[in-house]
This record gives structure tokens, C-alpha cells and sequence, in this order.
């Protein structure tokens, strides 16, 4: 199980690494959690790696002006223990405690995670629960996504193939909104059956699945009906939900656990504020 | 042995406190350069996509999973595999692994102490369910895992940390 | 005795937690060459190899072989056995001639000098592939219009047998209850943290062949590269280094691991093989793969008056060689109910071929799917009847005064302790107490459910095992030790070494018969040109066969030693004896062991005339009863559901067992807890799953779940010590109880927690679709 050949670069400027993505074929080496396995069973053949984790800057993590922004290359463990996240996105901490194992933690990145776009992930469920904004750079400039718009469905993004991730921006969570990140896996680490990232606020909601639609989206009358005070409305728009099918876990399955997953999540938003 | 054309790169970096300039295949894992170039076969393979921990070593002062990760890429680490790890933590979970039975084949001991020294670092006061929490990343076949955080319980009740 | 019994820790462990252990692949040869596959993608399907030109064109490729290449040098072989007469199982070769019939069988190898170019090289193999129809589903498999999973067959039936005894039919007419279930386990395998590896080499000058290799028995793989590849059998040095896991999985004939060693043959150069994690789920044999209907006749007075079960099971492409896949099947059925006595047993098996990876011998062989099965009628008949569910088994066990006790199949069970360990089981729970708590817990909403599983396990099989059926495995071992001219010992045992502890029992042993400390014996184990030819590691037997080997090897060597230091001082041996590393008398220290090894070894001329110490002596243990040596114990497995999400969770587990003799309590219970994981693994997490096309879908450790620390509770384990009175040492088979039990326990666990919503689940792994199905959360 080695990996087919390739080239490998690591430039050491983010100019210098634009120029290489524009290379056909080449891909993005971050912190390879998901990138090497697939590479190491010859699922994945980039012609060219090129290395990004010398790139100056890119794992900031800072809050200005109301905005906490996470460049591409922070790691999850960095992100997990950041008070500057804890302050400014809640979520975030409550979704990586459950994203894999430490020394994944360790190297795995978010704007890996953000690009790749695997279904089942957390983080990018997060970002649209969080309303972020992804900044993208190639050799033809800089452009700023929302996060609805970024995430096109199974392992796709608006990414074109000379892209990266510079950062995901992220609007400082408000006075009175309140996170909550709940997932069902069959071990702890594993990717979720179904999973919500919920944001809640006076009036207003935003909500996200992972491991239940193959493509990551906000789940709008969900969202109405938390807005309008409806909880019982917002558990059932879930069964509408347009679930991936398979013989291990059909489809009725995951839309059950995303019900299960978002009554809980306001239960236990409802106890903490019950407690506050 | 490599054929004329493959692909290598040059590192410089320092394992176990030695440093070495060398050339690699690019498609070479860290772990695998470690085993088979370096000759350091403590750290093992287990999977080689990244579930089962075997492979475990510290770059840079963190632990990686060494199939995830390019020899190339190490240009400049500093590395440590559980042959050179002489931190007394990783010298007393040793030691605390061969008192409690918490290995039989041995093949994950290396990659599950490591990993067992990163959280004691991190919290010298963890619960079993931490404890439990924190290697579930590392898989052992033979153990059933208890005599694991009994180990790792025990090493934590001897610190000083927790004497203070 | 001063050693044995205690729980001295493994002093081979202390290079393994330093990483410095020496296992297969931690070794190369000089001038290497690396192995890769290519491997069948279809589960059947013809083939015809058209091109190898551009596989071999690739720059560092060697060689690219394929079937015609190394048949000159390598015999196919076939699986047969007395054990199960008239059993259909094609001929096997190392790489598939013209047909492939199962996914991930071998077709061709690239020789290269790396591994990475092997694989690219493979990937270039020209093959022209003509799909054949395939079966998988063993449901299917024996129906009328099932597909052959070998083209020519005219029945995927390979052999069926009945095991009878009592009338069944006149046992289920006076029945006042009789409870029935249909369990289906889905296959598992053993996933070896190390996987398979080989090194081979062969030198044409002398026609040997060395080969290091990950595997259970060194002289059993010995005798089959010797017969396979035409290489005299003494020329055969097979070594088995550091094992890192065996399970059972490690002791088959592979057909990578023969091309590997007929390729170096072939080529005259060292041949590296080590499977990935990808082909080794998809090579390494599965296990388990069985759906049982099975019923049970009880009277009016709650007494099980007999059974009725018929076993469907999976064998895959081909009878896995040597032992045959069947022999789990029959380990099966002669495990359901063994603790209990009853009148009448009618068992029919129906072992199956399909286009699947072979199954074969892993961890307990059989016994956790008969006592899964047994275990839930009997819990069925305790609800049926309104009574507690350890009552009923209490009723029904086989008492200490019956023993020894030959049940309907004719399994000879003795010294048993079934009543002990029901009570120090009870008392272990503090039954009262936690049922109390159950209640409360019930009563606040949580699905809690409490199950049991009583095990009789079949154990260190003899020679009559493998012996009648014809079968090349050796059930008999020996042990040599040498007085060194330091006064230590060094030993050499046929019984093998995989993470078990063995050695370490087996020297705790030697210290105690001859006379010295556990750290002065040395042990050696897992070379067949160092060690004398003997079983290796399977059906839990170095305790009580290496056990015995091992006491009567020190017992001579005690005598050979007392006979020299008499001659020299000039005294009785009687009056001798060898106590800490010293020979002493009535007296005090007279001599150390090292003075005596030095007198003899290099100033000889000072023995009187006639005297010849044998400071090297050998022991050879043969049992001359009993097939195998039954153990027994009772498992307790506390689980809660989480009823929305049908995820299962072990809060706690309990193990009673009696082994015999413990020779050492702290490896028993690492071979116990860690058997018991693997249990429930078996029950929750662990399946081989194959789509409707007969696609492997569980070949990463992504897909193949397997327990991790985060999700397995605490294992309480206590013993019951009965020792086996026919040999000295009176240890039994510690290894693969845990298994045994564990999968029942956590199913009646399970059941319990469910029926308390009417429901139940009977299937294996138990996942979380299955609960939410069984409570109507979903369709």
C-alpha cells in the first residue's frame, strides 16, 4: 500500500505555491489526515504535492473587528485549544472534541477538512452553522465564498483546481446566541452517522447536518420554524431531509438520528440556559 | 534499493538527537524511511491509513502518525521514535506497561505509550474515561485495553503534579 | 514451588515497551527483493494473464511470475481430512490457475526492489477477465439455482455431518416448553495488529530454505514448505521472531506466503512479502460465518431435555489448509450446551462454499457461536417460564458429583466447576444489589440490560485430535534446557511465543522444577533449527502441554545436575538439593550452580571415572488421555441502549472461570480481558460485509470496526482453580475462554434490555439499525 508516484513541492511563499496549483493535476498537501490515506491506496493520484505547511501565516488564528479569523493551516488540536475560538465560536470546540484522534488533532487542518468536503465532517457543517466566509487565492487573485455558497455537494467545493484556502472568517458569536454541536458515531473518532451544528439565536437560527445529505447545506424550514419558536415544526422538517441511502445505514436511519440529534441539541441548550 | 528513476528529494533533520543528511523517495512515509532507512523499527505499521496508531512518533514535539506523514516533509524536524523518546514520562510508562501486563504482542505498545505520554503532559490528573478517550485513537488487539489505563493510572498517581 | 502461580510480570515485554522487539519485518536481507500481488478484483471470474511485458519493462522489476512460472517449483495442494470425510475442496495453488474464486486471491507477483514498484508494476499486469456468476450470500448458497463457486461443481455443499446421540424426536414429544431462535453471525476475522510478512531465502549450494515469518507454528509450516516447494524438510528453516498477534489467523497455509518462498526458490535471491492492511482484510481468513436455527425441549419441571440445531456454514473458496474450515462447525455444535445436562442432541451441519476469502480456525474456534446460541434458548426459556434467568441455568448445569460427564454428542467433560463459579459469580455482582440498581435505573427511563453466558470450553487439544483425521499438526511438545557455565539456563521450547506470555509461565516453571529464579532461565521458542519439531501455539495448550514438557524437562536436568554435584562432593544425591541458583545440604550452600556447569564444562578431569553429566536434556510430553481438556467459566454483561440512537454501550463485564492450575494469574487475565474484547467485538462492532454483487466492503480499518479503548468497559475477573489431575502441573487452556463467552453474554444483555420494550435482536454484530428496528423507531 505506497502511494503511486508523484512530485512533491514545498514552496515557501504563497505566491510560489499559487504558481504550482496551477500545475495540472497537482493537489494541496496540508496536514494530510485525509489527503495520505487515500494516496497510500492509490484512491488518490496527484501528479503533483505541493506542500503548503511552510507557508508563512496560514495557521493564524486571530479576532479583530468582531471577526475571528482561522487561517487554512491551523491545525484541529490548535483550533480545539484556542481561547480566542472558545470566546468567538463556541461550536468549533464542541465539534473538534469529537473530530478523530489526537495526533490526527495534531497535524489534520481546517482548511483541509474545509476543502475535501467529505460529507460526514464536522467542521464544515460548523462553518455554515457559524455563518463563515472562506477566503480563496490563486495566481488570478483573492475571493471571498460564504460559506453556502462554497460547499457543492460530495467531496465538491467551489475551489477551482488552482485554489486554495486562505482562511475561514467567521462573525464573532453575538450576545444571546447560543451553539451547540451533537453527533452519533458508532466509536468515539469515527466519522458521524449524522451529526448537527446548531447556532440559536433571538429570533433566528441557523443549522447544519453532516454524515445525512451528501452535500453540506443549511436546512432552511428547520431553521423557520426555530426562528418562530417551533421546535416540534424543526425536528419534523428534518424528515424531509435528502438523506444518502446505502445496505449499513439507510437513509430513514440517518434523518431519525438527525431528528434525535437536533431534539437533543435544544434540550441541551434549553438546560444551560435553564442553569444560567 | 531504488530503480534509476525514482524520485528523491535531499533532508537534513535530526532523529533521536542524531542529525542526518540524506536522500528520499519522495513517495516514501516517514515511518517507513524511520524503519527501514534510519533503522529504527520501533515505531510499527499497522494500516498505513491512519486508524491504528502502531505508527506513531514525535515530530517536533508532537505526536503524528508517521504513515500520514512524508519522510520529505520532515526536512528540518526534529524527531523522536520510542527508541530515543528518554522523557521521564515515557521512561516511567514503560516501565508502569511491563508491571501491569499491558502489552502482549507488543505491537502497539510503542505508538499507545507515546501517545499516553502527550496526554500526561497535557493533564497529569486524567480520569480512566480520559485516559480512555484520549487512546481510543490507537488500537491493541491483545490487551482489552484495561491493563493500558491502569498503566497509564498508575504512572499518573506517581507524578509529581499530583503530589503538589 | 515458589514461582508458580505467581503474577511475575513478562520479562520478554521489557524490549517490546522500548521498542525494541524483532519482529518479521524488522529484519532485512541483503540484496532483497519486495513482493506484490495482483490480486482477483472479481469474487469470480476466468482469467487469462495476456501481456507481463510493460509490468517487467517498469525500472527496478525483476521478475513478474505468475502460475506456469512457479509450478516447477511449487505443488498445489488440497485440504483433506478424516475429520470430515468426503469433504469438496479444489485443489489450491499459490497463484490461481485460469480461475479465480474469491476476491483478493493471488493471480501474479512482481518481484521488485521496492515495494512501491512492485505495486506499479502489478497495477501494468495485462489480464483479460471473464466475470463468472458468484455466490457469496450463504443464505443463497445451497440453493437450486445458486451459481458454483467453482466452476465444474455441482453443489456449493462441501460436506455436511450430523452429530447425534439420545432420541431427539421423543425429547421434544415429552417437552412441555420448547423455545426456538434463528441467530445469524456475520463472518469477522482475527486483524493482527502485525500483519502477514515473510522473508524468504533460499541457497541453491546447500538447497535450504530459511524463511521468517509472522506465524503461530514454525514446524507445522516447516513440514508444508518442505512437502510444497520439494525441499527436504531438515533444509527447512522456518523462524518465527516476535509475533505481533495470532488469533488463529497466523496459523494457515497462505497462498502469498508459498509464492513468496517458491519465488526466492525460483530466483536464488531473499524474497520480502509483508500484506498491507487492505490485502490483508481481504486475504487473511475470516471466521464465523453461520446462521443457526436451533431449538430447545425443556420440561414441565424446567429441565432441558435436549437440542435440535442445524448449523448453515460459511467455509468461502476453499477448505482452509491444513486443519479445514469445518472443524469450526463441529466445534460448534459440540460447544452449544455443554455446561448443561440433557437426554438428546440432533446437530446437522451444512459447510458451504462460497466466492468469498476462505474461513478458518480463529480465537475459539466455534465455541462463541454454539454458546451464543445455546445461551439465548436458555435465557428464552427462563422468560418463557417466568423465572430468573441464572435459576434456570443453575437447574440445569452439570453437577461436580456427575462429573466426569459424556453428554448426547459423546463429550467427555470432568472436573468441573460450574456450581463454584455460578456462586463466586454472584457474589462478584453483588446480584441484589445490582438488580436493585437496574430497577432505578429502568424505572428513570435507560435501557439497561444485564446477560449471562455459561461456557464450557474444549481446550489444548491431544494428539488424537488432528492425529486420526490425518492432519500434519503436532499435538506434542518438548522442552530442552541447558546448564550454562554461568549457572544459568537456557531453555528451548516447540510451544511457540505470540504475545501470550507463554515463555514466561513455561519459565516460571522450569524455575521451580529445577531450582532456580524465573530470570535465570532464558527461554528460546519459535525456530525450528533451534527448537525440537512440537504444536506451537494453538488451542490454548502451552500451559498444559508446554507446561508439562517444561516440568519434566527441569526435573531431569535437576537430576542430571544433583547426580554430577554428588560425584563431586562425594555425598548421596538424596541428600542434595538445588535451592535459589545453589546446591545445597542439610548443611547449607555447598556449591553454586555455576562452580558445578564450570567443573564440568571446562576442568572435566576432575569427575570420577563414569560420570557423564547431561547438562542438556530434552523432555517430551505426549498426553495419553483425553482429546482436549475442558475448562468452564460464566461471563455477566451489564450493557445500556440508547433506545433514539440503538447505540449499545458495555457499562461493565464479569468473568468466573476455572483453567486449572494458573501458572501465572497475571497473563490468564490479560489472555481473559483481552479475549473478552474480542468478543465484543464480535457482538457489536466487528463484520465482514459484501455487497449484492459479492464486493468486499470492509477492506480498511475504516470500514472494519474493531474495539477501541474509548467504547469497552471494565472487566472484573475472578477464578475458580481446579486442577487437571492427569498431569503434574494440572493447568488447562487460559487463551480463548473470554472470546468463547463473551458474544452470548452481551446478546442476552442486549435482549434483556430490549424485552423490557418487547423486543429482541438475533444477529450478530448487533448494530445500531438492527435496535432501532427491533424498538419500531424505524422501518
Amino acid at each position: 500500500m505506497k502511494p503511486a508516484r508523484f512530485d512533491y513541492a514545498r514552496p515557501a511563499t504563497l505566491a510560489e505555491a499559487l504558481a504550482l496549483l496551477a500545475q495540472p493535476e497537482a493537489a494541496v498537501l496540508a496536514g494530510g489526515q485525509s489527503l495520505m490515506p487515500m494516496m497510500n491506496l492509490r484512491v488518490a493520484r496527484p501528479a503533483l504535492l505541493v506542500d503548503i505547511n511552510r507557508l508563512p501565516g496560514l495557521g493564524e488564528i486571530r479576532l479583530a473587528g468582531g471577526v475571528l479569523r482561522i487561517g487554512a493551516l491551523a491545525r484541529h488540536a490548535e483550533v480545539l485549544a484556542s481561547p480566542l475560538v472558545a470566546q468567538a465560536a463556541p461550536l468549533l470546540p464542541q465539534a473538534l472534541a469529537q473530530v478523530a484522534h489526537a495526533a490526527i488533532r495534531n497535524r489534520g487542518t481546517l482548511g483541509g477538512s474545509l476543502s475535501l468536503a467529505d460529507p460526514a465532517a464536522e467542521l464544515p457543517a460548523c462553518m455554515l452553522a457559524l455563518d463563515a466566509t472562506l477566503v480563496v487565492a490563486s495566481a488570478r487573485g483573492e475571493r471571498r465564498i460564504p460559506a453556502g455558497a462554497f460547499f457543492h455537494g460530495l467531496y465538491s467545493t467551489a475551489l477551482a483546481a488552482d485554489e486554495l484556502l486562505l482562511a475561514a472568517e467567521l462573525p464573532a458569536a453575538a450576545p444571546g446566541w447560543r451553539f451547540a454541536f451533537l453527533e452519533v458515531a458508532r466509536r468515539h473518532g469515527d466519522f458521524a452517522m449524522a451529526g448537527v451544528a446548531l447556532a440559536l439565536g433571538p429570533n433566528a437560527a441557523r443549522l447544519a447536518l453532516c454524515g445525512v445529505e451528501a452535500g453540506q447545506r443549511r436546512q432552511p424550514a428547520a431553521e423557520a420554524a426555530l426562528a418562530a419558536g417551533d421546535p416540534a415544526a424543526a425536528i419534523a422538517a428534518l424528515a424531509s431531509t435528502d438523506a444518502m441511502d446505502g445496505p449499513d445505514l439507510p437513509a430513514a436511519q440517518r434523518r431519525h438520528l438527525a431528528q434525535v440529534l437536533l431534539r437533543r441539541a435544544l434540550a441541551q441548550l434549553e438546560a444551560a440556559d435553564a442553569a444560567a | 534499493m531504488l530503480p534509476p528513476d525514482e524520485p528523491t528529494a535531499g533532508i537534513t533533520c535530526s532523529v533521536n538527537g542524531q542529525d542526518i543528511r540524506t536522500q528520499v523517495p519522495l513517495r516514501r512515509s516517514l515511518v517507513d524511511w524511520l524503519r527501514h532507512d534510519v533503522g529504527l523499527t520501533g515505531s510499527h505499521v499497522g494500516c498505513e491509513h491512519g486508524v491504528c496508531g502502531a505508527c506513531h512518533v514525535r515530530v517536533d514535539g508532537q505526536v503524528v502518525r508517521g504513515c500520514l506523514m512524508l519522510a520529505v516533509q520532515a526536512d528540518g524536524a526534529r524527531i523522536e521514535t520510542i527508541e530515543g523518546a528518554a522523557d521521564p514520562l515515557t521512561l516511567a510508562l514503560q516501565d508502569a506497561f511491563f508491571r501491569h501486563a499491558a502489552l502482549q504482542c507488543g505491537f502497539c505498545t510503542p505508538g499507545m505509550i507515546l501517545q499516553a505520554a502527550e496526554l500526561l503532559a497535557a493533564n497529569p490528573t486524567p480520569s480512566r474515561a480520559e485516559v480512555r478517550e484520549a487512546l481510543s485513537g490507537n488500537y491493541c488487539r491483545c490487551t482489552g485495553y484495561q491493563p493500558i489505563v491502569d498503566a497509564v493510572m498508575a504512572v499518573s498517581a506517581d507524578m509529581p503534579a499530583r503530589q503538589a | 514451588m515458589t514461582h508458580i502461580g505467581q503474577p511475575l510480570p513478562r520479562a520478554a515485554t521489557l524490549r517490546l515497551v522500548a521498542g525494541r522487539g524483532s519482529y518479521m519485518d524488522d529484519v532485512s536481507a541483503r540484496g532483497e527483493l519486495h513482493a506484490a500481488f495482483l490480486r482477483s478484483p472479481y469474487p469470480h471470474a476466468g482469467f487469462r494473464i495476456t501481456g507481463t511485458a510493460a509490468a517487467s519493462a517498469l525500472p527496478g522489476v525483476v521478475a513478474v511470475l505468475t502460475e506456469a512460472d512457479l509450478a516447477p517449483v511449487c505443488q498445489p495442494w488440497q485440504t483433506r481430512t478424516g475429520s470430515a470425510p468426503g469433504m469438496v475442496s479444489p485443489t489450491q495453488r499459490a497463484l490461481a490457475k485460469d480461475e479465480a474464486c474469491y476476491q483478493g486471491e493471488p493471480i501474479a507477483m512482481v518481484l521488485a526492489l521496492s515495494r512501491a514498484v512492485a505495486e506499479d508494476a502489478a497495477e501494468l499486469i495485462e489480464v483479460e477477465w471473464q466475470e463468472l456468476p458468484a455466490i457469496t450470500n450463504l443464505a443463497a448458497a445451497l440453493d437450486a439455482d445458486a451459481p458454483p463457486a467453482h466452476q465444474g461443481l455441482t453443489s456449493n455443499l462441501a460436506w455436511t455431518t450430523e452429530m447425534k446421540g439420545g432420541d431427539i424426536d421423543a425429547a421434544f414429544a415429552a417437552a412441555a416448553l420448547v423455545v426456538e431462535d434463528r441467530l445469524t453471525f456475520t463472518r469477522s476475522t482475527g486483524v493482527t495488529l502485525e500483519p502477514r510478512g515473510v522473508l524468504a531465502q533460499y541457497n541453491p549450494a546447500s538447497q535450504a530454505l530459511e524463511v521468517r515469518i509472522s506465524h503461530q507454528m514454525p514446524h507445522q509450516l516447516q513440514r508444508h514448505l518442505a512437502d510444497l516447494l520439494g525441499v527436504s524438510l531438515a533444509r527447512v528453516r522456518v523462524i518465527c521472531p516476535d509475533v505481533g498477534g495470532g488469533f488463529g489467523l497466523k496459523m494457515h497455509v497462505y497462498p502469498d506466503e508459498i509464492a513468496t518462498c517458491a519465488a526466492a526458490r525460483l530466483l536464488g535471491r531473499p524474497v520480502r512479502f509483508v500484506a498491507d492492511r487492505a490485502e490483508a482484510l481481504l486475504s487473511d481468513i475470516h471466521a464465523r460465518e453461520h446462521i443457526v436455527d436451533a431449538r430447545m425441549a425443556v420440561d414441565a419441571g424446567g429441565r432441558i431435555l435436549g437440542f435440535d440445531v442445524q448449523d448453515v456454514q460459511g467455509l468461502g473458496a476453499y477448505s482452509i489448509f491444513p486443519r479445514s474450515s469445518t472443524t469450526e462447525g463441529v466445534s460448534a455444535l459440540r460447544s452449544l450446551g455443554a455446561p448443561y445436562r440433557f437426554s438428546a442432541y440432533r446437530g446437522r451441519l451444512r459447510s458451504v462454499l462460497q466466492n468469498k476469502v476462505p474461513t478458518g480456525q480463529y480465537r475459539s474456534v466455534g465455541h462463541p457461536v454454539g454458546i451464543a446460541v445455546a445461551e439465548r434458548l436458555v435465557d428464552l426459556a427462563a422468560a418463557a417460564r417466568g423465572e430468573d434467568p441464572l435459576e434456570f441455568r443453575r437447574r440445569n448445569l452439570v453437577a461436580e458429583a456427575e462429573m466426569p460427564w459424556v453428554n448426547p454428542l459423546g463429550a467427555r467433560m470432568a472436573e468441573l466447576s460450574h456450581q463454584q463459579c455460578l456462586a463466586k459469580l454472584e457474589a462478584l455482582l453483588d446480584l441484589p444489589t445490582l438488580r436493585a440498581e437496574i430497577a432505578t435505573l429502568r424505572a428513570a427511563g435507560r435501557c439497561i440490560g444485564l446477560g449471562f453466558a455459561s461456557i464450557v470450553e474444549f481446550t489444548a487439544t491431544g494428539p488424537e485430535g488432528y492425529g486420526r483425521a490425518g492432519v500434519l499438526v503436532a499435538a506434542v511438545d518438548t522442552v530442552v534446557l541447558s546448564l550454562e557455565p554461568s549457572g544459568e539456563v537456557t531453555a528451548r521450547a516447540s510451544i511457540s511465543e505470540i504475545g501470550q506470555g507463554t515463555t514466561q509461565g513455561l519459565a516460571q516453571v522450569v524455575a521451580d522444577a529445577f531450582g532456580v529464579a524465573p530470570d535465570q532461565v532464558l527461554m528460546g521458542s519459535g525456530d525450528t533449527a533451534t527448537t525440537p519439531h512440537g504444536g506451537g501455539a494453538w488451542a490454548s495448550r502451552g500451559a498444559a502441554i508446554g507446561g508439562e514438557a517444561a516440568w519434566g524437562a527441569g526435573r531431569k536436568l535437576r537430576a542430571e545436575v544433583l547426580a554430577a554435584a554428588a560425584a563431586l562432593l562425594q555425598c548421596a544425591p538424596e541428600t542434595l538439593d538445588i535451592s535459589d541458583g545453589r546446591i545445597i545440604d542439610a548443611s547449607g550452600p555447598r556449591m553454586t550452580l555455576a562452580e558445578l556447569a564450570e567443573t564440568v564444562t571446562f576442568r572435566g578431569y576432575e569427575l570420577p571415572a563414569g560420570v557423564q553429566p547431561q547438562l542438556t536434556v530434552a523432555h517430551h510430553y505426549r498426553r495419553e488421555q483425553d482429546t482436549a481438556l475442558t475448562t468452564n467459566g460464566f461471563q455477566a454483561s451489564l450493557v445500556e441502549i440508547d433506545a433514539d440512537t440503538g447505540i449499545i454501550t458495555p457499562l461493565r463485564h464479569w468473568v468466573v472461570g476455572d483453567c486449572g492450575r494458573l501458572l501465572n494469574p497475571l497473563l490468564v487475565e490479560g489472555q481473559v480481558r483481552g479475549g473478552v474484547v474480542q468478543g465484543i467485538g464480535e457482538a457489536l462492532f466487528e463484520a465482514c460485509r459484501y455487497d449484492e454483487t459479492g464486493q468486499f466492503l470492509s477492506g480498511t480499518l475504516a470500514d472494519y470496526l474493531l474495539p477501541m479503548a474509548g467504547e469497552m468497559p471494565d472487566i472484573t475477573v475472578a477464578h475458580v482453580e481446579t486442577p487437571y489431575s492427569g498431569s503434574v502441573l494440572g493447568a488447562k487452556g487460559a487463551g480463548e475462554a473470554g472470546t468463547a463467552g463473551a458474544p452470548g453474554a452481551i446478546l442476552n444483555a442486549v435482549n434483556d434490555a430490549l424485552a423490557q420494550h418487547g423486543a429482541a435482536v438475533s444477529e450478530l454484530p448487533v448494530t445500531p439499525g438492527a435496535i432501532l428496528r427491533a424498538l419500531g423507531r424505524l422501518p
